[in-house]
């Protein structure tokens, strides 16, 4: 597949149990930060974009203060995987699996994201 | 465990007797035998030694000694709140408060000392304290919340000044009361204790020696209300602390039949078995030891309860050597003033000779005592400690180098060349754990550990008062570089380099981006990564002090920088516990127009947000939403208020007393050159906070002398001081330069933040850096005022740089729609604010409604929330 010249904005998608629910543009991120969004249902996702122009989502809420807050963290690497770190107690979240980097014991979920 | 195991019964869950339980357990003696422990306090044993950072945010908790899970796994039995009553040796049983009896085979009492009470008149009233448990900090503390503004203690020795100091930290008006006519006369010799005077007089407590409390009187509720003095004076005071010196609780083993000492302490032989019943034992505090002393310092009782513990394996087959007597030696912080001292402090050997160093105006005091032949026998150090690791153990050895050497402050021509190195490896670093510097090093080599953190954990060496850390950091370094092992002293997993190293490559390569400088000088697999939290706000930093000079883009928030920032700096606003931000307008100096008052008075009530006038002279609003901030600030920009960088490591305020304009005493305009200050160094960014204080007059009413820089009037123009703090470990500032006019005061300035900002660790405040950096405040001084590095041009020019390129950030950012437009609380719904953020009514303005934040959203009806969404949503 050839990527069409002509088409100049990308999407960010997300995909919820009912299929894959579009974002916003790729252009509204910003490398190496977050955005929240809102989904149907009421939910909030944190949205990153990292420096080699993945995607990642995870729940906006922020486990351990209930602030919904993740997006606004600052993103990461550690042992190749991505994390965000929350800017409120400073804990880390892999963007992948939504596991907390500093407490076994803390999940939250994580989202399959596509940009097209 | 069989049911007819040999039972150990200890008496007492204090520091000794937890150091015991854990001797037990290393020799598996909790394995074979059944170990009892009978309690009074209400808690497991803690960290006493330490109790006094209670009043500086240490919870009862955090104090605990006990590790977690240790006594479940190793079987122990702890009874708490019920002490023993009563031991019957011929059954060998012991009796407890609530009537609990207990058998043993081996009885060990570590009861620990009581605080003496001295008999005067009104002794119990209300409002009289000993200082001794967790329990009586408790009850000070809401007693002089409730009741007192004035506060007394009365014994001026270690532990007195201790608790002066904490009731100085709970505000109150504090007196100490000393019968000798020196503070600590135990530890320090009249020069130390008048050094040690000198200094807590400058802190506004009143000391009072060579006298005697005679009388407390009370008011007609039975409450303290004075304390009549052996001279006849009176002292008006609300609280009383009684820290006249421990004695040894011994009751129980004198009600027993066990000997006691003379002057108390129950008597031990030197494996601590008491010295008429060889099934009891007694260690730490309440023991007096085979050479007929009670030691009232930690250590001395760890190397008992270990000397203990061996006796009772031995019993099993292990060989052991006794308990004979310890070393003094001390070392402590008291009311921020380090005081230590070590072998024969007081110069009781025949024939020795002192080496004294004083500078009273420092608060500074030295002496070390030397034989004839030159060896070293002990010392006093009052104001300046930092040598104290090396002294203690070069104790009873000729120094490599000159006594007199060995007193003299760092740069007045004392030789750097005696490090850690040169003691010899049998000499004991840490004094709390006898830890000598051979089995450092050997944890190191033969254990292989290979951080600081590992030998601690490997040798415990440093994990008691933390006073030998220092030099154990410098001596595992050292090892590991002979190893060949290199040390990582990298900023973080990203960079091998420090802030002060990232800081010359940004600067000399003039490199402008952080992904270029992640690919060029980054650990090779951290290369094209996405670096970390720790070192994107560093280097952000590092390119904004830098960015004139080195030509990168001076707003924060352009390109790859809006990445790095830090939350706060990436909204320009600091967040608050529920995902909402405050607003922290800049007010120079403080002085304010009524009409800009009445501005924020107005957006705050428009906007509905919560304010406070902040500890640093100026007003913030709280409670906006991310959504928000563009049209709040849009206000204030028009008004003509700029960004306080209130979220930034950058400059906070300068702070400002009324100063000559108005006050009586004022010698100089301190507003406005508070404001002055304050427009220049705006914006500026460094590795931490910066704040900064100018005082009309030597009364000190904007608390200079507390700040990264701080300016005092004089009649000749201004004192310049540097690396004060407040916060958790305050520091008073050091005087850089005296009698400035104008122009010098703010070049020196100049000089010294750029230095700072060009040589500091990432959030090392100016004070943390001044005791670190080497050479310390002389270096700085030869370095910003001699100019002994030759840098001060440039370091004038970066500064320069910095004023003539500063621009208003928040205006900026209102003047750029594409920059406004992060500032949306949904990517997807960008005018719908966010419905977490709610706020409920507090004393007449508003709070986060945190309930909110405990439940997850509500579900909302999927089709109003579709229609909310539409068109972003649209596929
Ligand atoms: C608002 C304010 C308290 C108030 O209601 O008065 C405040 C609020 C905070 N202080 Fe402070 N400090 C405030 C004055 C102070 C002062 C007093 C002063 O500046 O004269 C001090 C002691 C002086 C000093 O810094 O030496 C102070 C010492 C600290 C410290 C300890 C710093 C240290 O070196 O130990 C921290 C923690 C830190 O920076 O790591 C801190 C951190 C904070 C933080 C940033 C905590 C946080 O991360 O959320 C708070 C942010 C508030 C916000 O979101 O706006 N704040 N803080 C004061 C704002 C002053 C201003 O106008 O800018
Ligand atoms: C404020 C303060 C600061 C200090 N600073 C230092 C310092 O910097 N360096 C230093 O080396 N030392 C310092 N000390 C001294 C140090 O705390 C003691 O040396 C150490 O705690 C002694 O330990 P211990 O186990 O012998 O006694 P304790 O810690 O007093 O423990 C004895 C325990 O036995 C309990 N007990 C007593 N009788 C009975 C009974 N009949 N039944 C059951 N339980 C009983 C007591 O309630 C107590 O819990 C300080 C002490 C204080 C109070
Ligand atoms: S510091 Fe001096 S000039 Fe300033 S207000 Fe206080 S007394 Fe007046
Ligand atoms: S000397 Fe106290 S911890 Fe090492």
């Amino acid at each position: 597949m050839t990527l069409a010249p002509e088409r100049i904005t990308l999407r960010v998608e997300l995909r919820l149990d009912r299929g894959w629910h579009s974002i916003c543009e790729l252009s509204d991120l910003t490398p190496g930060r977050g955005a929240a969004a809102l989904l149907p249902n009421g939910e909030q996702v944190a949205l990153f974009l990292d420096r080699a122009g993945r995607t990642y989502a995870i729940a906006n809420r922020d486990p351990f203060t209930g602030a919904y807050v993740l997006s606004r963290g600052l993103l990461g690497s550690a042992a190749g995987r991505p994390f965000v770190a929350s800017p409120l107690l400073k804990q880390r979240f892999d963007l992948e699996t939504g596991r907390c980097l500093d407490d076994d014991e803390v999940t939250i979920r994580a989202y399959t994201t596509r940009t097209l | 465990m069989t049911g007819n195991a040999q039972r150990i019964v200890l008496i007492g869950h204090g520091m000794v007797g937890q150091r015991f339980l854990e001797a037990l357990a290393e020799r598996g003696l909790t394995r074979t035998h059944r170990v009892t422990v009978l309690a009074e306090e209400p808690r497991p044993a803690y960290d006493r030694v330490q109790l006094t950072s209670y009043f500086s945010g240490t919870s009862p908790d955090e104090l605990s000694v006990t590790p977690e899970g240790f006594l479940d796994e190793h079987g122990i039995e702890l009874h708490l709140n019920d002490p023993v009553v009563a031991i019957d040796r011929e059954t060998r049983r012991v009796t407890t408060e609530s009537g609990v009896t207990h058998p043993y085979d081996t009885l060990v009492l570590a009861t620990g000392s009581y605080p003496f009470v001295p008999p005067v008149p009104g002794k119990d009233a209300d409002g009289c304290f000993v200082y001794r448990t967790i329990e009586d900090l408790l009850a000070i503390e809401e007693y002089a919340k409730k009741h007192a503004t004035t506060g007394t203690v009365v014994g001026g020795g270690l532990l007195g000044l201790e608790a002066a100091g904490a009731l100085q930290g709970l505000g109150l008006d504090t007196h100490i009361v000393e019968f000798a006519p020196r503070l600590m006369p135990v530890q320090v010799d009249e020069g130390g204790g008048s050094a040690l005077r000198r200094t807590i007089t400058g802190m506004g407590l009143e000391v009072h020696t060579g006298v005697g409390g005679k009388e407390i009187k009370t008011d007609a509720d039975g409450a303290v209300r004075a304390m009549a003095l052996s001279d006849d004076s009176e002292i008006a005071t609300d609280l009383v602390v009684f820290s006249a010196g421990v004695r040894p609780r011994d009751q129980l083993a004198r009600d027993a039949g066990l000997d006691v000492g003379e002057r108390g302490g129950v008597a031990v032989d030197e494996q601590c078995r008491t010295t008429n019943d060889p099934a009891v034992f007694a260690i730490g505090e309440c023991a007096q030891a085979a050479d007929g002393r009670v030691y009232g310092l930690v250590a001395p009782g760890y190397e008992m309860a270990e000397t203990a513990a061996k006796a009772i394996a031995a019993e099993d087959g292990e060989a052991c050597d006794g308990f004979s007597g310890a070393d003094l030696s001390t070392k402590l912080k008291l009311l921020g003033v380090g005081v230590a001292s070590f072998g024969d402090a007081h110069g009781a050997a025949d024939d020795c000779l002192d080496v004294v160093y004083s500078d009273s105006r420092a608060g500074i005091y030295k002496k070390l005592v030397v034989a004839p032949d030159g060896t070293l026998l002990g010392g006093v150090l009052v104001g300046d400690t930092d040598s104290y690791g090396l002294l203690r153990p070069l104790t009873g050895s000729v120094p490599p180098v000159s006594p007199e050497q060995l007193v003299l402050p760092a740069g007045a021509g004392a030789p750097a060349a005696l490090g850690p190195s040169a003691l010899p490896d049998e000499a004991v670093i840490c004094n709390c754990h006898n830890v000598t510097k051979g089995s450092i090093r050997g944890a190191v080599t033969d254990h292989e550990c290979t951080t600081v953190p590992e030998v601690k954990k490997c040798t415990k060496a440093g994990s008691g008062c933390g006073s030998c850390v220092k030099v154990l950091t410098t001596l595992v370094n050292d090892e590991l570089e002979a190893q060949g092992v290199t040390i990582d002293k990298g900023l973080c997993g990203c960079f091998t380099y420090t802030r002060a190293e990232l800081y010359e490559i940004v600067r000399t390569l003039r490199i402008t981006s952080y992904a270029a400088l992640l690919d060029s000088h980054g650990r090779e697999e951290a290369k094209r990564s996405d670096g970390c939290e720790v070192c994107k706000p560093t280097v952000a930093s590092i390119i904004a002090s830098l960015a004139p000079t080195i030509g990168a883009e001076g707003y924060v928030l352009d390109g790859e920088q809006a990445a790095l920032q830090d939350t706060n700096d990436h909204f320009l606003a600091n967040m608050q516990k529920n995902g909402s931000y405050s607003i922290v307008p800049r007010i120079p100096g403080g002085e304010i127009t009524p009409e800009k008052l009445i501005v924020i008075g107005e957006v705050a009530r428009d906007f509905g947000l919560y304010t406070k006038i902040t500890g640093g002279q100026r007003i913030d609003l709280f409670g906006a939403r991310v959504d928000q901030l563009p049209q709040i600030w849009g206000r204030l920009v028009d008004a003509g208020f700029e960004s306080g960088h209130a979220y930034g490591k950058a400059l906070r305020t300068v702070k400002s007393c009324v100063g000559w304009t108005w006050c009586r005493y004022g010698v100089q305009d301190s507003v406005k050159m508070a404001i002055q200050l304050e427009l220049r160094y705006r914006g500026l960014r460094s590795p931490h906070k910066l704040k900064s204080a100018v005082s009309g007059c030597a009364r000190e009413c904007a608390e200079a002398q507390s700040k990264d820089f701080g300016v005092i009037a004089t009649a000749g123009g201004w004192n310049l001081y540097v690396g004060g703090n407040g916060g958790a470990t305050p520091r008073h500032a050091d005087l850089l330069a005296q009698d400035l006019s104008d122009a010098e005061l703010v070049r020196l300035i100049d000089r010294f933040l750029m230095f700072y900002i060009r040589t500091a660790d990432r959030l090392e405040r100016t004070s943390v850096w001044l005791e670190r950096i080497e050479g310390g405040l002389d270096h700085v001084r030869d370095v910003v005022v001699h100019d002994s590095l030759g840098l001060c041009d440039e370091l004038e020019a970066l500064m320069a740089d910095h004023v003539a390129n500063y621009r208003d950030e928040w205006a900026e950012t209102l003047a750029d729609p594409d920059r406004l437009r992060r500032f949306v609380s949904f990517v997807n719904a960008p005018g719908t604010p966010d419905p977490t953020v709610q706020f409920v009514p507090e004393r007449d303005q508003v709070k986060p409604d945190l309930n909110l934040l405990q439940i997850r959203p509500l579900d909302a009806s999927e089709a109003a929330l579709d229609n909310a969404l539409e068109g972003a949503s649209a596929r």
